[in-house]
């Protein structure tokens, strides 16, 4: 199927140099979107490893394997790796990195230095991190509510703290270089209604992350300080507020959910319109869909705060926004299935990850439907609803189309094919094991049981039985790809520079692509996806 | 009905039957689209699926009416979950009036109830069925969160201020009672149980105990313990406002505002005295903050609570 006698070009971004010195100092965004592929994949499999343990743990009613100190200590270090230093860099970082320059025709980010700076923020960041995790851990949950995170927690607060404020100069950085980017580097021809959506949810995502990041860095500060110095932003002993913190963690941390997700939307309409060689129906309802998005993302922080004593009033715009916020998502899926219709469909894949994630952010939107519901979050709010909730979004959403996504592009980015039907397996297994982990927790949630629980009532554990064997399976899921990809990247076929028959300048290219992306500078000459026979183009 | 399919949490409030009600249409809705979403997929993925490589098919640009329709009736069910949702969450924001009035306070890791009557109970509860009944929490240390799943009822307990949750049981039994906001080492023990009664039965449970102080009598000892009479003097002659009759009055202040004297604005007075100065008078009044507990605080607000209800009698 593949055509092997197409070998890589002589010289690509990958042999260009050699040597140590060669990636650490390197300004090529392609190379440091693989230190970040790097530093990434060893954060995501730390951070399941702490999810092991927690689902061990719950096996049975009794908090029997770990003490409670320890147990919360485990939830609070998942939570903060997978959202801190994977989640929230994941997508951006290593496709966003390799791809932005390359989907709009040019030679690399505006800010190449700041780029391979915001790496080394991002490790920065994470070393203070693991510092943490190592010398003893945090155990305030991701959350960092106060007034025990800043009086009353006997953990690494501080130092923790101080990996994440760091680690949000990264993502400032990398927002600001995609919207610099986009706005002043697209190759003659390259339009705003030409461009790949790809690039409208990272413009969008970008906007959120040199929005919000601030907020959250600042937010984090404060707690840090009034835990050294007592100086009573939040501890109501010391003539602070509480629920003041709520409001300023969740003024990032909600927007920071489309962070994490709008580029995995982004994705996912890549490899929709590729496998079924049709462009993305309704393409300015999709791109529109992810800035507003952004923008209503910013006013809906308070659905989390529903029955943390925030004013009853406050509580009912709060639900209406959140509401609103939820038809730019329903619209994109509506667009995404309706691309399929009198589509040719292929399933390799990335097209099974891109359908399963479909399913499984359809189910993570509609339970959002119920959080937003105001008599309907009072109960389940706090219980293991909003756990698969937002694990629906988070892991069945964007870590499907993170691993979508880097299939896809494994290719252009690696010069080499992984194995196609291990890969199809891989899908399922994780697509399987994802449901049997999570599902339960929408029942165990509506019956009451609360999260961050280190044991429970006995009635609860079929279901968590049946949670933590799904979660083996997910586990196993996770790392069938990382052996072949391992593989790949020495034995796998040689990659065409268009194995999908693509559209989008990335595929224009060889693969790997040269250092300076293109042997010739690219002029674009027709809208993205123009997958048709002989389309027409009008301008 | 629902209470027969074991995957329905029990139903023991009056409010319970109809948030499973509202519940259900979500699930219902969720349903539909999930359902409708799976199907199209399903379908087109078998129809469409590419049969030769060569295959290209006609572009599709995309149908106004159709994105109209898409955006227009996801938009419009929502507004009915929304308007649904804010009416259950409203009608049942105020407790009524008649509610049997119960004090806790979470500490790291347990629940502190007081009755009127005096009765207290550490991490059980113990309430008459078919009477309404409202908890005023209050927070020793960090947030808490009363949850009773039962009665499909939270609310956070924050140091710093009060909040309330209500509820009427409509079931006899006994229930759980989580802390559903995470609150330390310990947080997945700061469990308890709601037990419902009878009102008969309550009334023994109440008598049976040995004899406790009511929160009015414990507050009033605690008043004249910590010296408030010397200036809070009944007969209005003393440096600070006499509070005879003030709770429940809209007080007028030195800045020229007005403050309802309600709870928060007791324990307020009473931790931050200079916040808000009654008109008249001068801030004299040194902080109690960390001299009184929570409990006392609710004791000493029930005492206060109490002069004025003795005047109108």
């Amino acid at each position: 199927m593949h055509d092997a006698s197409v070998a890589p070009p002589h010289t690509h971004y990958l042999n260009a140099n050699y040597g140590v010195k060669s990636w650490l100092l390197t300004t090529d965004h392609k190379r440091i979107a693989l230190l970040y592929l790097a530093s990434l994949t060893l954060f995501f499999f730390l951070g399941g490893a702490f999810a092991v343990l927690i689902r061990l743990e719950l096996l049975t009613p009794q908090g029997d394997m770990v003490q409670s100190e320890t147990y919360n200590k485990l939830f609070t270090m998942h939570g903060i790796i997978m959202i801190f230093f994977f989640l929230v860099p994941s997508i951006p970082a290593v496709l966003g990195n390799f791809l932005v320059p390359i989907m709009l025709g040019a030679r690399d980010l505006a800010f190449p230095r700041l780029n391979l700076l915001s790496w080394y923020v991002y490790t920065i960041g994470g070393l203070f991190t693991l510092v943490a995790i190592v010398s003893g851990g945090v155990d305030t949950g991701w959350t960092f509510y106060t007034p025990y995170s800043s009086t009353y927690a006997n953990s690494h607060v501080i130092l923790t703290a101080l990996g994440i404020f760091i680690t949000g100069f990264s993502s400032i950085l990398t927002g600001l270089n995609f919207l610099v980017t986009t706005h002043t580097m697209r190759a003659p021809g390259m339009t705003w209604s030409r461009l790949p959506l790809f690039m409208w949810a990272h413009y969008a995502t970008s906007l959120i992350m040199v929005l919000g990041t601030p907020v959250l860095a600042i937010t984090i500060v404060l707690v840090a300080l009034e835990r050294a110095f007592r100086i009573g932003i939040f501890d109501p002993t010391l003539g602070g507020d509480p629920v003041l913190f709520q409001h300023l963690f969740w003024f990032y941390s909600h927007p920071a959910v489309y962070i994490m997700i709008l580029p995995g939307m982004g994705v996912i309409s890549e490899v929709i319109a590729c496998f079924a060689r049709k462009r993305i129906f309704g393409y300015d309802f999709v791109a529109f869909s992810s800035v507003a998005i952004a923008v209503l993302g910013f006013f809906v922080w308070g659905h989390h705060m529903f029955v943390s004593s925030q004013s009853p009033y406050a509580g009912l715009v709060f639900s209406f926004l959140s509401f609103l916020v939820a038809i730019p998502s329903a619209v994109k899926v509506f667009n995404w299935t309706a691309t399929l219709y009198r589509g040719s469909i292929a399933y390799n894949a990335p097209m099974i990850y891109a359908m399963g994630f479909i399913g499984l952010f359809t189910i993570g939107g509609l339970t959002g439907l119920f959080l937003a519901t105001l008599a309907v979050d009072i109960h389940v709010h706090d219980t293991y609803f909003i756990v698969a909730h937002f694990h629906y979004i988070m892991v069945g959403g964007m870590v499907m189309a993170y691993l979508g996504g880097l299939h896809f592009w494994w290719p252009k980015i690696t010069g080499r094919m992984y194995p196609e039907n291990l890969a199809r397996l891989a899908a399922i297994i994780i697509f399987i094991g994802f449901n049997l982990t999570f599902f339960p927790q929408f029942l165990l949630g509506y019956l009451g049981m609360p999260r961050r629980y280190h044991f429970y009532p006995e009635e609860f554990q079929v279901l968590n039985v049946m949670s933590s064997a799904g979660a083996s399976i997910l586990g196993v899921g996770y790392l069938i790809p990382m052996i072949y990809f391992l593989w790949s990247m020495r034995y796998g076929a040689p990659a065409p520079a268009n194995p999908w028959q693509a559209t989008g300048l990335e595929w224009n290219t060889s693969s790997p692509p040269p250092t300076a992306n293109f042997h010739t500078p690219p002029v674009v000459t027709e809208e993205a996806y123009a997958y048709g026979p002989q389309e027409v183009h009008v301008d | 009905m629902w209470s027969n399919i074991p995957l329905f949490p029990e139903q023991a409030s009056t409010i319970a039957g109809q948030i499973d009600g509202l519940f259900a249409f979500l699930v219902g809705v969720s349903l539909f689209f999930g359902g409708l979403i799976c199907a199209v997929l399903v379908y087109c993925a078998l129809r469409y699926r590419r049969r030769s490589e060569d295959e290209r098919p006609l572009p599709i640009h995309g149908n106004l009416r159709l994105e109209l329709l898409w955006t227009g009736v996801p938009l419009a069910l929502a507004m009915v979950m929304f308007f649904w949702g804010a009416n259950l969450y409203i009608a049942n924001a105020r407790p009524p009036a008649n509610a049997l009035e119960i004090l806790a306070v979470g500490k790291q890791w347990m629940w502190k109830f007081q009755h009127p009557a005096g009765a207290r109970e550490i991490n059980e509860l113990h309430v008459p069925l078919g009477h309404p009944v409202k908890i005023t929490l209050a927070s020793e240390d960090v947030i808490h969160s009363v949850y009773i799943p039962a009665f499909r009822v939270k609310m956070d307990a924050v140091p710093g201020r009060y909040t309330t949750v209500w509820f009427e049981a409509t079931k006899t039994g006994t229930f759980h009672l989580f802390c559903a906001e995470y609150c330390g080492t310990s947080h997945a023990a700061m469990i308890g149980r709601v037990v419902v009664m009878t009102p008969s039965e309550y009334e023994r449970w109440l008598s049976g105990g040995a004899a406790q102080e009511s929160p009015v009598a414990a507050g009033e000892r605690l008043f004249e313990q910590l010296g408030c009479p010397t200036c809070h003097r009944m007969d209005g002659t003393g440096r600070g406002p006499t509070l005879a009759g003030l709770f429940g009055q809209t007080q007028r202040l030195q800045t020229g505002e007005t403050v309802v004297v309600d709870e928060a604005y007791v324990r307020e007075s009473i931790l931050l005295p200079n916040a808000k100065v009654a008109t008249g008078y001068t801030p004299a009044m040194p902080t109690f903050q960390g001299q009184i507990s929570e409990d006392g605080l609710f004791q000493i607000i029930a005492y206060i609570r109490s002069l004025s209800s003795d005047k109108r009698r």
